[in-house]
């Protein structure tokens, strides 16, 4: 890749990268700046950036008007637990239909995308009745289970693109080893493809974190994360542009933070098969 | 290559998977289907009985049925025509040698971190507000007439909110492809005479189908079912204009309290989904192969 | 103990018969070459003698016992795969351990285990690298020390040394045939290399299209071939074969006559015009144009000072003809 680059072309090219990179970033910086300053400031026209007042105010207001720490805690419990058990069920299957494939393996792939199809809304009202029925309703284990369930074909497509790149003859080689097929999957297999399970378990709990349509109609205030948090704080709040802003602040900044700290894994793994 | 016990054991890791998703599936839907050929209104009192077809009929015949399904394919088709056009040049801009790549792909990346809800607000408050949104700030400046985003081009701007928050998926897919183009094979090309326009042509983008096939079908697959920018920012409106067709359910199902009618609703949403992913799938499936 | 028996195993992957029916045995202790040419079913047939793959009929008999079914690791086999299929997440300790920790033997016995082949494989001072650290050779020896601490009753290799450079390749061979003489224990290697055939084996079994063509001593196979198919794969450079009037002098369909059997000299029966010719010092390769249109190859020892153009007598040794029939069967 040592190819001669004019530097004069490697200005532009660097200017032209910040400046498109910078603007696609801007809406969440100006939310954040939005947030340290107050009511007045944040709606002054035309807007004010240096002359503005800053402040914690927002944060602290927030922080006392509602249960941030329960929210927060939901929102953990419920990414960072659908991601585990889907991983479970997803890790042998990914394995039979990496290494054991068949004719219907691709059918059956899609299939399981295809679950991923129906709108959300156009069952809405039978989960929640069965939600209620079976006393899963505003429950940590209920979202669990349902965003694990939303997001188990994308496990099962990126980890079995992942495992194909995995050669079969190891696998082989445990299995002459006298390796069981637990032994095989457990001491073999998750370890070589730890980078691929890393980056899909974090994009699965990106997605759960981000997840705002059953975490919303499926709680109602015990096992509400931060989706609802958010929903809940621009509604009755009407247009205080620096609280809602510090509120979003509160509730995409784990988040964004998480990501920015692993995007190498994340990306590494982010690719579906679609780089050979 | 295997053997029939291994055969075996492949098919019983893959059962829990088939089984969760096939009643995850199933449930709702056979309740759907049932519930759409019900009388269930939550508003009267009696709720009980057969109604044919009259849920499917009424959805038919409505005049923001049509505009619904086209709402939600124009919705579908606008995003990806976005972000895989500015996906495909952003991650060519960042593929080039520029200093600082990584915090560009970190900043790049930042959109597909935000929740839905939070992202339909940042730009529905802050930017694209008449009275104290950022956009109206600089037609201002110039003197102009503030645009009214969502009441004069609702769909475009429920597209726009959209395009951001997927446009970093798509321009790191591309860029991780991209990154995998051995350079000998532009440097060939390059010795071919092939001009930059051509090297993009006839090298890169063919090896980006891939890439780009994976995008579509993802995107696809979480587009359809679009509905919290919407209920966030325009509500489906003014009038029906950015209604969807998962919008259009929703409001049967939240607002009239109809459920048997939502659920009609729901099953068409089915239908029309199956549709596009078999075009989907005859269309692009095949450079999935391998 | 490692004696091998198959009879009449059947391998066919729907339609196709891969391997059509082979009976086979594999004495203990013998080094045992499956060799053929690419697609001839020499690697199914490994497959199936490891349960890698089901047979479709037929039986396997380890040791008198039948092994049809059982899985991989109950027949008591090692394997060593072309691409080593070293866990890339371990140290060299812990691969060539694996097999033992599998076994669930104790840590002492393993880690002296490991030690023992690690010596034996003069692997000692790499024990606690990753294998991407190990150049190919290095590779290679790891995974054959993970094929030998758990003393199977035979190993199966599966073209072990195509990934390697020519020297290396000669230098592991050796140490392959050292290693089964020290350890006495049967072996099974696959190769489509006839040189690494000739040099390692005590039984070569020479397969085409999931059929055994003959088995034998290499010497055996080179002195009497029992079929053009063998003839030609064995030795290099390759058997001549020349038809029509000259086969029919000697009542067969085909002759043929291994390039270094045949004398260049005055008064020699053959004429014709030297083509394209190989000096290596120690021998010089030719192919003759005979007058009659065909080319022949011939192996002359030391420097013969003969160049493109030069117009030769050849004379086979009479001795050293074969003779084939018209279905390729050699004639007695």
């Amino acid at each position: 890749m040592a190819r001669a680059q004019s530097p004069r072309r490697r200005l532009i090219a660097t200017l032209a990268a910040w400046g498109v990179a910078l603007t696609i970033f801007f809406p969440v910086l100006w939310m954040v700046l939005t947030s340290f300053k107050t009511e007045a400031s944040a709606v002054a026209m035309p807007p004010e950036l240096l002359s503005a007042d800053w402040t914690l105010e927002n944060y602290a207001e927030v922080w006392q008007r509602s249960d941030y720490p329960r929210f927060f805690w939901n929102s953990v419990v419920i990414s960072i637990g659908s991601t585990l058990l889907g991983l479970a069920i997803a890790i042998p299957a990914a394995w039979s239909m990496a290494f054991v494939p068949g004719k219907r393996t691709k059918d059956l792939l899609m299939w399981m995308l295809s679950t991923k199809m129906m709108p959300a809304v156009a069952v809405l009202i039978p989960l929640y009745l069965v939600f209620q029925r079976i006393g899963l309703f505003d429950t940590k284990l209920g979202l669990i289970l349902a965003l694990m369930l939303m997001n188990l074909p994308i496990i099962i497509w990126m980890l079995y693109t992942y495992f194909k790149e995995i050669p079969a003859e190891i696998l082989e080689a445990a299995r002459m080893d006298g390796a069981s097929l637990w032994s095989e999957i457990v001491y073999v297999l998750t370890p070589m493809a730890l980078p691929g399970i890393a980056s899909t378990m974090l994009l699965n709990i990106i997605l759960a974190w981000n997840e705002a349509f059953w975490t919303i109609t499926l709680t109602t205030t015990k096992a509400a994360p931060l989706s609802a948090f958010i929903a809940s704080f621009s509604a009755p709040q009407g247009l205080f542009y620096a609280k809602l802003s510090a509120a979003s602040a509160m509730a995409i900044l784990p988040i964004l933070i998480l990501g920015w700290f692993s995007q190498k894994q994340l990306v590494r793994g982010l690719t579906f098969g679609a780089v050979k | 290559m295997s053997t029939q016990s291994t055969r075996l054991a492949a098919r019983l890791m893959v059962a829990p998977s088939v089984f969760v998703l096939f009643i995850w599936m199933i449930v709702p839907l056979a309740m759907t289907l049932y519930f759409s050929f019900r009388f269930y209104r939550l508003l009267t009192p009696e709720r009980s009985g057969w109604v044919g077809f009259n849920h499917y009929l009424w959805f038919l015949n409505s005049p923001d049925f049509w505009l619904a399904i086209f709402n939600t394919l124009a919705l579908v088709g606008g995003v990806l025509v976005i972000t895989v056009i500015l996906g495909v040049l952003i991650a060519l801009l960042i593929d080039q040698p520029v200093k600082g790549q990584g915090m560009l792909r970190i900043l790049v990346i930042s959109p597909f971190f935000v929740m839905p809800p939070v992202a339909a607000s940042i730009w529905e408050n802050l930017f694209m507000h008449p009275q104290n949104g950022l956009f109206s700030a600089i037609t201002r400046g110039f003197g102009m007439q503030p645009i009214l985003f969502l009441e004069d081009y609702p769909l475009w701007s429920v597209i726009g909110i959209v395009s951001w928050e997927w446009l970093p998926f798509a321009t790191l897919i591309f860029l991780t492809a991209l990154q995998s183009l051995s350079s000998e094979q532009l440097e060939a090309a390059e010795m071919d005479g092939a001009s930059p326009f051509n090297r993009f042509r006839y090298i890169i983008l063919p090896h980006l189908t891939r890439a780009i096939t994976v995008v579509i079908l993802i995107q696809t697959i979480f587009l359809l079912g679009i509905f919290g920018e919407i209920f966030t920012t325009t509500q489906g409106g003014p009038g029906s204009a950015s209604t969807t067709l998962p919008y259009m359910i929703f409001k049967q199902a939240i607002v009239a309290k109809d459920i048997g009618r939502a659920a009609a609703g729901g099953i068409i949403a089915v239908i029309l989904a199956n549709i596009v992913a078999y075009f989907l799938m005859r269309g692009i499936g095949r450079h999935l192969d391998n | 103990m490692g004696k091998i028996q198959l009879t009449q195993v059947r391998k066919s992957f729907g339609e196709v018969d891969v391997i059509p029916g082979i009976d086979l045995s594999i004495e203990d202790g013998e080094f045992v070459v499956f060799v053929g040419p690419s697609g001839c079913g020499k690697s199914t047939l490994l497959r199936l003698i490891a349960g890698l793959e089901d047979t479709t009929s037929g039986t396997i008999a380890i040791d008198g016992k039948d092994a049809t079914t059982l899985p991989p690791a109950k027949r008591g086999l090692a394997m060593v795969f072309q691409s080593y299929a070293l866990y890339p997440h371990m140290s060299v300790r812990k691969n060539i351990a694996f097999p033992l920790k599998m076994a669930g033997m104790s840590e002492s016995e393993q880690a002296a285990r490991v030690e023992r082949a690690a010596k034996v494989l003069n692997l000692t001072s790499y024990l606690d690298r990753r294998p991407g650290q190990l150049s190919g050779g290095q590779r290679q020896r790891v995974a054959i020390g993970r094929a030998i601490v758990r003393e199977p009753s035979a190993f199966l290799f599966d073209e072990p040394l195509s990934n390697l450079d020519a020297a290396l390749r000669v230098g592991m061979r050796q140490e392959i045939t050292e290693l089964h003489q020290s350890l006495k224990t049967t072996m099974i290697y696959v190769t489509h290399d006839q040189v690494e055939a000739m040099t390692m084996a005590d039984k070569i079994v020479v397969l085409n299209a999931g059929r055994v063509e003959q088995v034998g001593s290499p010497l055996d196979l080179y002195h009497h071939p029992q079929n053009l198919f063998v003839a030609g794969f064995i030795g290099s450079p390759k058997m001549n074969f020349l038809a029509g009037a000259e086969a029919a002098k000697h009542n067969a369909a085909t002759i043929g006559i291994r390039p270094e059997h045949l004398d260049i000299g005055a008064g020699g029966m053959w004429q014709g015009t030297v083509g394209l010719t190989e000096h290596l010092g120690s021998d010089t390769f030719l192919k003759v144009t005979l007058d009659s249109g065909e080319v022949v190859t011939v192996r002359a020892n030391g420097d013969v000072a003969l160049h493109h153009g030069d117009r030769v007598a050849l004379s086979p040794q009479a001795s050293k003809i074969h003779r084939f029939d018209a279905s390729g069967k050699a004639l007695a």
